[in-house]
């Protein structure tokens, strides 16, 4: 058992679920205060959540790939994405997008409106109020999307094998491993992936709820 | 000095207020969901109106016409939520300091001024779901006075206590209110405590003020039946005038009224409970009653009363014990509706 799925894997995920986290509280708190086209803009940043991976995969490649504007351009300035580890962060960071932008726009959600507009008559600024009194507010749910986007890019799959492929030692993530395991037949590897899997993810869900229940009791 | 003007569309109703407040407290009496909350909420910036203007001592805060629609954080309008709403994750101290600017020292004497002046010494490093509800008040008061508000606006600042605790910060209130000598807008459903505290008051129905007079005014000439029903009659009818006469069409009575605009115009007649007289012999006004219900309370009886004959609306009649003792063995009783208590209501 190579030890580079392993370690490909986990650099995409920290890569991916940080870029995850701070564009998908933006996201919430943008949507949140938009005043039309909230529903729609809503419906975009869930679809991913809804699509199968490899539609997202594929759309990935028709934006990225040598034949779209983007990609031409991109290619111009030196930058090949298609089949890169980056890839691999791009499709992480779509797929996990949504949980994030979720958990956190439930979060803010909650917050007592009062308490926010208590803090703008007393002259706190927008960007103190959002530092101070709704992040810290919503921690509980944007921990939960945290680790919530961490273990769906170590799980992550379809987007990520039509965007950035599967070459050993490049984009060979553990389920990617699993994958190529099987069609080579050796059930023995795939086992020891899938359980690679299974242990890591628990690991985190896990921490996860110690780390909540720590918070909870601290209140 | 407050003056406003505004006016804003609302699902049910339209928002239409204009009225001015002095250096003052001044109460905007309503029922529930009747546009008191949303007209501080425009004035505090929380909300915008349609149009209008608000200014605060001669400072613009919002004004249609001009496009101005300063932020809430340039108002300098302190607002007393209902629930207080204190930062949940803040301590007392902490919760004041937030709503402080300036250099280190100049916060620190804001703070010590204002946790002397509301009492809150023993409290500083509490958090909010540790207080009881009227401390919470008191630093929510604390909060807004040391972020330097020109102006207050308390949003049924006594719905969210237990009723022993009411009396005390009231006292509390109202007194400081004094000291502070501003204009303040107390948001109230409740006619006794709108009385007790505030100068001027406005009653409120579905989004238009209908009379802004003094307290005793409105008590005793409410004009119109919701400020009638809120300033606590019991007895309404629907009136017309005719040939000399008003008659009171739910109750079945012609009462003899002097001729004047006013009795003419008049779609409603009431009379409180208390304002009903018993007497011993017949006269004008003076209607044979019979007895429908009695009604025992703490300090009072309350008596429902029919005019013999009739098959109308009973009349409330509230009076001492001692003098029901005395009363109940008559039968029929004979009431007078004094012509001087009763209120004539436009609409």
């Amino acid at each position: 058992m190579e030890p580079a799925p392993f370690f490909i894997t986990l650099k995409t995920a920290a890569v991916s679920t940080a870029l995850t986290f701070f564009l998908g509280i933006g996201l919430a708190f943008f949507v949140l205060r938009m005043k039309r086209g909230k529903g729609l803009a809503d419906a975009i940043i869930t679809l991913p959540l809804v699509l199968p991976p490899t539609v997202v995969g594929f759309f990935l490649l028709l934006t990225f790939g040598k034949k779209s504007a983007l990609g031409s351009f991109l290619l111009e300035q030196g930058i090949a994405l298609v089949f890169t580890w980056k890839a691999a962060v791009i499709a992480a960071v779509i797929v996990s997008l949504p949980l994030m932008y979720r958990t956190a726009r439930g979060a803010f959600e909650q917050m007592d409106e009062n308490i926010l507009a208590a803090a703008r008559t007393l002259g706190v600024s927008e960007w103190r109020i959002f530092w101070h009194l709704l992040l810290p507010n919503a921690r509980h749910g944007i921990l939960a999307g945290l680790v919530l986007s961490f273990t769906r890019a170590l799980g992550e799959f379809g987007a990520t094998i039509m965007f950035a492929g599967n070459i050993p030692g490049v984009t060979q993530t553990m389920s990617t491993a699993v994958y190529a395991a099987i069609q080579a037949n050796d059930y023995d590897l795939a086992f020891q992936w899938a359980i690679a899997l299974v242990v890591f993810s628990l690991f985190f869900v896990v921490l996860m709820n110690v780390w909540m229940g720590h918070l909870s009791r601290n209140q | 000095m407050l003056e406003v003007t505004l006016k804003k569309k609302l699902r049910d109703f339209t928002l239409s207020v204009d009225f001015v407040a002095e250096d003052e407290v001044f109460a905007l009496l309503g029922a529930s969901g009747c546009g008191k909350s949303m007209t501080l909420r425009c004035i505090a910036g929380l909300e915008r109106p349609d149009s209008g203007r608000i200014a605060l001592n001669g400072r613009v805060l919002f004004d249609s016409s001009r496009g101005i629609d300063l932020p809430p954080q340039r108002r300098q309008v302190g607002y007393l939520f209902q629930n207080y709403a204190l930062f949940p994750d803040m301590t007392v101290r902490e919760n004041i300091l937030f709503a402080l600017r300036g250099t280190r020292t100049e916060k620190e004497r804001i703070l010590e001024e204002n946790i002397a002046r509301f009492h809150l010494e023993e409290l500083t490093e509490a958090y909010p779901a540790a207080l009881s509800g009227g401390q919470q008040q008191r630093v929510a008061l604390a909060r807004i006075l040391a972020a330097g508000s020109e102006l207050l606006l308390l949003d049924e600042p006594f719905s969210a206590l237990d009723s022993h605790l009411k009396w005390q910060l009231e006292l509390e209130l109202t007194e400081l209110l004094g000291s502070l000598g501003g204009a303040a807008i107390l948001v109230s459903h409740s006619r006794n405590e709108a009385y007790r505290m505030a100068r001027h008051i406005a009653v409120m129905e579905r989004g238009e003020l209908m009379t802004v007079s003094d307290r005793e005014e409105v008590f005793r000439h409410p004009a119109t039946l919701s400020a009638a029903r809120l300033t606590g009659c019991k007895n309404v009818s629907k009136a017309s005038y005719e040939e000399g006469k008003l008659l009171a069409r739910d109750w079945g009575l012609s009462l003899r009224l002097p001729e004047s605009e006013e009795v003419a115009s008049a779609r409603y007649v009431g009379i409180r409970a208390h304002h009903l007289e018993r007497v011993e012999a017949m006269g004008e006004n003076v209607f044979p009653m019979e007895v429908v219900r009695v009604i025992e309370d703490v300090f009072s009886f309350r008596i429902l009363l029919r005019p013999v004959g009739t098959a109308g609306e009973p009349l409330l009649w509230e009076l001492a014990k001692e003098a029901w003792q005395e009363a109940q063995s008559v039968s029929p009783l004979l009431i007078h509706l004094p012509p001087e208590r009763l209120l004539l209501l436009r609409r």
